[in-house]
C-alpha cells in the first residue's frame, strides 16, 4: 500500500526498457553478466520447458527410470486423455466467465470509485477511505471462515458466484483509480463543466479516455488473481461441474497422481493462456507487479 | 433523477434551507459513485472480520446452536500443540524464503539493470513465471522433484551425487517449496528493486567513479543505502506472505510428511472445513492476524530508529 501512496500511477518508472547504468559504448565486448544471467534464465524457464515437453511426452516415458531428458517422439495422448476423460472444457469455459465478470466488473466499479473519491466533495469521503485503506491489513485467511458461512447463507456454495464475488471489486483497485484521478489536472475536468458537460458527462467522455493505463494495469491484476485464484472455489465448490480450472487441476494430484501425460496437459491448459497474455502485455504486467503485492 | 440539472443552476448566495438541500443532493452524487465497490469490499472484509471475532468466541460446527464459551478457544491455542508445530513450520518457511527471495530480487535486479544484448530476454524468462499459479507450479513441483524419475534426481543422478527424497522427505519437503515459491515470485521483488534502482541519483554514481571508486564500492555505498528502504518494505511484504503460505502446500505436500509442511493457515483450513471447528479456526486466525501485526509494526519500528523509513 506505501507504494501505491508514496507513487502515483503516472510517475512510475517504466522499468522494461529503461537502463540506469550509465552508457559505456567505447567497448564493445560483450558483458561479462551474459555469464550470470544466462544459466538464471534457463533455470527459470526449465520448468516451463519441462511441462511443455512432458505435455507431449509418452505416458510410459514419464514413469521410466532414467527418464529421457527429451521425449523421443511427440504424443498427444496427455490432451486426449485430458479433453475426453475430465471436464475440463467446462472448468475452462468456468474460468473464463469467473475472469471476464471479475475484470468488467473491476473496472466498473473501482474507476466509479476511484473519481468519487479523489475528485467529488461529499460528507464521508474520509471515513470511507479510511476504511478501506484499513481492509488492506486484513488478511484474507480471517474472512475464510465467514465468508464461506456468509456465502452459505446468500446460496452461492457450489455455483460460480463463490468464485465470482470476491474479485467484483478491491481496495487495491479502488485505491489505484483514485491515484490516478488524484494526478490529473482538475482543469481538464473545469474546462468541460463549462462547456456545460455534467459530472457523468465529464467522467465518462473525459477523464476516462485518460484512464486507459490505469485501466490496463487493473484488468491485469483483477485476471491475474481471478484466473489463479485457489482458495475461494476450494472451500465453496465442491460439485465438479463448477469446478474452476485452478481447482479442477489442483483437484488432480489426488486423483490422476500418476497420470503425468495429462497432469501436464491440463497444467498448459490453465497456463498458457496467461503466458501468452504476459508476452504480449508485458510492459503492462510488470506495471501491475510494481504497484501491488499480488499473491502477496 | 434531478441531482445533476440542480446542482448546475445552483447559485451562491441562496437561502440556507436550499444550501444544505444543496450540500445532501451534493453527498448523494458522491455516494453514488463510491457506494457499490465500496459496499463490496466493506461487506467482503469489515463484516466478516468482525463474524470472524465472534465466532472465535463460540463452540460451533456450522449445524447446531453455537454455543458462547468465552476465550477458550484461545486457551486452547496455548496449549495445542500441533498449532505451535504449524508455528514452527510456518517459521522454518518463512526462514528461508523471505532472505532467499529478497536477495534473489536484489541480485537479478542489479543484474538486469543494463543495457546488454538479450536483455529483453532474460527479463521475460526471470517474469514470466509469475504468471503460475499455485496450483500449477504445485504440479509442477511434485514432477520436478519426483524422487523415482523426477528431473533434479535425475540430474544428481547424471552427475554422480546423492538422490534425495524432496518432497516425500521431512527436512527437504519446506525447501523444496521455498524454491519453487521462488521461482514464481521472484518477479516481483526484482521488480520492486528495478524500480527503485532508478531512483538512485545518477549523479552520485558519477561522482564515486570520477573520485575513483570501483563497481562493488559505488554500490556499496552509493547504491545500497539508497536501497535500504524499498528492503525493508519488500522484507515485510514477503513476510507477511510467508505467514500465510497454503496454497502451495496444498498442491504439493498437503501439509506432509509427517506434518513437517502443516503451517499455520494449512491448520486453520483443516480446523475449519475438515473438523468444521468454526469456533477454533476463527481463534487461529485471530491468532495469525496477530502475529503479522506485531511483526510489521516490529519492523517498522526497528527501521525508523535506523533511519531508513519505508513507511
Amino acid at each position: 500500500m506505501t507504494v501505491l501512496e508514496t507513487q502515483p500511477v503516472t510517475v512510475l518508472p517504466d522499468v522494461t526498457e529503461t537502463p540506469a547504468e550509465p552508457k559505456r559504448r567505447k567497448r564493445r565486448r560483450p558483458s561479462l553478466w551474459h555469464l550470470f544471467l544466462v544459466p538464471v534464465a534457463f533455470l527459470f524457464l526449465l520448468p516451463f520447458v519441462q511441462m511443455f515437453m512432458a505435455s507431449v511426452s509418452p505416458a510410459e516415458e514419464l514413469v521410466s527410470f532414467p527418464p529421457p531428458f527429451i521425449p523421443s517422439r511427440i504424443d498427444f495422448g496427455g490432451f486426449v486423455g485430458l479433453f475426453t476423460e475430465t471436464p475440463i472444457l467446462r472448468w475452462m469455459l468456468n474460468t473464463v466467465i469467473v475472469s471476464s465478470v471479475a475484470i468488467v466488473s473491476h473496472l466498473v466499479l473501482c474507476s466509479l470509485a476511484g473519481y468519487g473519491f479523489a475528485r467529488l466533495k461529499f460528507r464521508g469521503r474520509t471515513f470511507g477511505i479510511l476504511a478501506i485503506l484499513g481492509t488492506i491489513m486484513i488478511p484474507t485467511q480471517l474472512l475464510m471462515i465467514p465468508t464461506y458461512i456468509l456465502f452459505s447463507r446468500l446460496g452461492l456454495i457450489d455455483g460460480l458466484g463463490a468464485a465470482i464475488v470476491p474479485w467484483l471489486a478491491s481496495a487495491f483497485g479502488i485505491f489505484l483509480m483514485r491515484q490516478f484521478f488524484l494526478s490529473l489536472p482538475p482543469e481538464l475536468e473545469e474546462a468541460g463543466m463549462i462547456d456545460g458537460a455534467n459530472r457523468w458527462q465529464v467522467f465518462l467522455q473525459i477523464i476516462l479516455p485518460l484512464a486507459k493505463p490505469a485501466l490496463a494495469t487493473l484488468a491485469i491484476f483483477t485476471l491475474l488473481n481471478s484466473w489463479n485464484d485457489l482458495v475461494w472455489p476450494l472451500i465453496a465448490i465442491n460439485n465438479q461441474d463448477w469446478f474452476t480450472l485452478q481447482l479442477g487441476i489442483a483437484n488432480f494430484q489426488g486423483t490422476r497422481r500418476t497420470q503425468w501425460t495429462l497432469l501436464m496437459a491440463a497444467n498448459v491448459i490453465a497456463t498458457l493462456p496467461l503466458i501468452i497474455f504476459f508476452l504480449f502485455a508485458q510492459k503492462q504486467f510488470v506495471q501491475t507487479m510494481t504497484l501491488s503485492g499480488l499473491r502477496g | 433523477m434531478t441531482t445533476t440539472a440542480e446542482r448546475v443552476t445552483a447559485k451562491r448566495g441562496t437561502p440556507p434551507a436550499q444550501r444544505s438541500r444543496r450540500r445532501l443532493v451534493e453527498d448523494l452524487g458522491g455516494w453514488l459513485f463510491v457506494i457499490p465497490a465500496t459496499v463490496l469490499v466493506l461487506g467482503l472484509s469489515i463484516f466478516p472480520a468482525a463474524w470472524a471475532f465472534i465466532l472465535s468466541l463460540q463452540k460451533w460446527d456450522g449445524f447446531s446452536e453455537p454455543e458462547f464459551v468465552g476465550g477458550e478457544q484461545y486457551a486452547r491455542l496455548i496449549t495445542d500443540e500441533d498449532f505451535h508445530a504449524a508455528i514452527l513450520h510456518t517459521g522454518v518457511y518463512t526462514a528461508i524464503f523471505v532472505p532467499m527471495s529478497v536477495l534473489a530480487g536484489l541480485f537479478l535486479a542489479v543484474a538486469l539493470n543494463r543495457k546488454i544484448r538479450f536483455i529483453g530476454f532474460y527479463r521475460t524468462a526471470i517474469f514470466v513465471p509469475f504468471v503460475a499459479s499455485a496450483a500449477a507450479t504445485g504440479i509442477l513441483s511434485t514432477y520436478l522433484f519426483n524422487p523415482q524419475f523426477g528431473l533434479v534426481n535425475n540430474v544428481l543422478r547424471v552427475t554422480g551425487l546423492p538422490q534425495q527424497g524432496w518432497l516425500e522427505d521431512e527436512t527437504q519437503a519446506m525447501w523444496v517449496i521455498a524454491l519453487m515459491s521462488l521461482w514464481g515470485q521472484a518477479a516481483f521483488t526484482t521488480v520492486i528493486y528495478l524500480a527503485a534502482l532508478q531512483d538512485v541519483s545518477p549523479e552520485l554514481l558519477e561522482a564515486a567513479r570520477l573520485d575513483g571508486a570501483n563497481a562493488w564500492q559505488s554500490f556499496w555505498h552509493v547504491t545500497w543505502p539508497a536501497l535500504r528502504p524499498v528492503t525493508v518494505f519488500v522484507g515485510i511484504w514477503q513476510t507477511i506472505g510467508a505467514i500465510q503460505l497454503f496454497d502451495l502446500v496444498f498442491t504439493t505436500t498437503r501439509g506432509g510428511p509427517l506434518d513437517a509442511t502443516k503451517t499455520i493457515v494449512y491448520y486453520l483450513w483443516e480446523q475449519a472445513f475438515k473438523r468444521l471447528d468454526f469456533g477454533y479456526g476463527s481463534a487461529v486466525a485471530y491468532a495469525l492476524f496477530f502475529l503479522t501485526l506485531i511483526i510489521t509494526i516490529g519492523v517498522v519500528i526497528y527501521s525508523r530508529r535506523r533511519g531508513m523509513e519505508a513507511f
